[in-house]
């Protein structure tokens, strides 16, 4: 791999130690993947997780004096001053020192604290055509479809890695040539909400593992939390990092202009037999349900919009704790807006800040629970679970009439 | 009976232990981090210990989250494997082996699950891009 004379710099320590590791976690990578040179960069989000692996390399950078370059905006990890008004959590002090301190070294490295898994919807928004390092399952596949962002599949490390130095090895997908589809996908199906795109999302995942899948049969423009739902679940049951819907998402008006050339191609459909599979082999749970999670990946305004409108003037039940996620900025907004005070009167939870893949939901262990979200069920945040959209969640958490 | 074969390079270093084989690809999340044992459910692997084997398997995954996680948490233990080849690389494991210091190679000359097998014991030289394997 060539490097500049201030890249072999950065690699030999002239810039400190947390630089030279980053630098040599880059160069790394591109000699893996047979990457000829670095490339510039100009924002980065790294899907910081608060767990041991996280806070192993931050801790590296941060005590080797690394600051980022380039915006570079976090993940949730978990609102701890929250959940200690709420619930007990100190019998997880080992995980929360962990998550603690991952947080206040992403601090000290001058990273953003969004603590958003959708931070490409407000405080981290790529152009089209510009070359980021995206990590996070939802925002690899949301940038490079729905804004034509070029990023690769990246970890935790390789994205904050591209922060700190404002370069990534260029292979992969910052090639326009390997952006094209691999697989087509009908969807003959009747995609209603957010919901529907989650299982669609589930299934292609799971059946196509690794690739760039092309879906036609999709007649209406995706809605932003459609999009969302969608990358996240084909991103977490496999490992998507780009789609094409053409038409609709930013690179491709045409079928053929999404597989570029290649006729060699797979083809799967997915009818109403599949999405039904893919929910029952979801379904755990039977009888009542004591818990609900929702937010997973983090409720936009939209969402809470709706949320509201479907608690308002509602309680929810005693006997279940229901929870919401969000971001802080979209929490500003839906307060000044009104939704969060209708959401809080019905006696649901709205979180900031916090993924479900975290100690601070260990209370909900063993309970059967409900969510809208594949991954959140995936997870085992619960004891046995049922999926179901939004509605289906309030509507089996309000108090009987 | 014993042979080398050529290799690529992905993370630097020198390991040698007994070989362990598995055609699934692996997740370090779903090994218990205080003995490293794999702990996933019908995987190729289930029951049996990484700790300071030459793992022989066909690729990494699940998110970086989980997979940094796991090998960590054996490294944190001294349960890690000594080194890994593997058949098709991808960004996730990269990241994770040059981190851990974990040795790790790819591109053999020939094909891995034809040239190396569960027991025989396996020398991975990532610099010089060498693998020797000797079988009883």
């Amino acid at each position: 791999m060539h490097l500049t004379n201030d890249e072999e710099g950065i690699l030999k320590g002239d810039h400190g130690e947390g630089a030279q590791k980053a630098m040599e976690l880059l160069v790394a990578i591109g000699e893996a993947f047979d990457a000829e040179r670095m490339i510039p960069v100009t924002r980065a989000h790294a899907a910081s997780s608060g767990q041991e692996g996280d806070l192993f390399f931050v801790e590296i950078l941060a005590k080797g004096n690394a600051v980022c370059k380039i915006p570079t905006t976090t993940n949730p990890i978990a609102d701890f001053e929250y959940f200690q008004k709420i619930i007990n959590i100190a019998e997880e002090h080992e995980e929360a020192s962990v998550a603690w301190r991952t947080k206040e070294y992403y601090r000290r490295i001058g990273a953003i604290m969004s603590q958003s898994c959708i931070p490409y919807l407000a405080e981290n928004i790529p152009e089209y055509g510009e070359h980021v390092a995206f990590s996070e399952s939802s925002a690899t596949p949301y940038v490079n479809s729905v804004i034509g962002a070029l990023t690769n599949r990246e970890s935790i490390q390789t994205a904050l890695a591209a922060g700190v130095i404002g370069k990534t090895p260029e292979f992969g997908l910052h090639f326009k040539e390997n952006r094209v589809g691999t697989v087509l996908v009908s969807v003959e199906t009747n995609l209603k909400d957010g919901y529907s795109y989650s299982l669609l999302g589930q299934y292609i995942g799971k059946r196509v593992n690794y690739g760039i899948p092309v879906l036609v049969g999709i007649t209406k423009r995706p809605t932003i939390d459609q999009y969302v739902n969608l990358c996240a679940m084909m991103n977490t049951s496999g490992a998507i990092p780009m789609f094409h819907i053409p038409g609709f998402t930013a690179e491709a008006k045409t079928v053929e202009e999404a597989f570029g050339g290649n006729t060699q191609h797979d083809k799967i459909v997915i009818t109403d037999r599949e999405l039904h599979q893919i929910e029952e082999e979801l379904q755990t749970a039977t009888g009542d349900i004591e818990a609900v999670i929702l937010g997973c990946p983090h409720y936009n305004l939209d969402q809470l919009n709706q949320l509201a409108q479907l608690l308002k003037g509602k309680k929810i039940r005693d006997g279940i704790s229901f929870w919401v996620n969000t971001s802080a900025t979209t929490k500003l907004l839906a307060e000044r807006t009104g939704y969060v005070q209708t959401i809080e009167e019905s006696g649901a939870h709205l979180v900031v800040d916090t993924c479900i893949d975290m100690f601070c939901w260990n209370h909900l262990k063993g309970k059967a629970g409900m969510t809208d979200s594949p991954k959140c069920a995936y997870y085992r945040r619960f004891g046995p679970v049922k999926v179901g959209n939004m509605q289906e969640c309030v509507a089996s958490a309000l108090k009987k009439k | 009976m014993e042979f080398t074969l050529k290799c690529h390079k992905v993370a630097k270093g020198f390991g040698e232990g007994e070989a362990l084989v598995s055609r699934d690809p692996i997740c370090f999340y779903l090994t218990e981090p205080k003995t490293g044992v794999v702990r996933e459910k019908g995987h190729q692997l289930e029951g049996k210990s990484v700790t300071g084997k030459v793992l022989v398997f066909s690729s990494g995954k699940a998110s970086s989250a989980v997979q940094m996680d796991g090998l960590v948490k054996l490294l944190l233990n001294q349960k890690a494997p000594s080194a890994m080849i593997v058949k098709d690389v991808e960004p996730v494991l990269v990241g994770t082996a040059v981190l851990t210091k974990v040795p790790l190679v790819d591109r053999l000359e020939r094909d891995p699950f034809e040239m190396i097998h569960s027991g025989d014991f396996v020398k991975v030289d990532a610099d010089r891009g060498m693998v020797t394997v000797a079988r009883k």
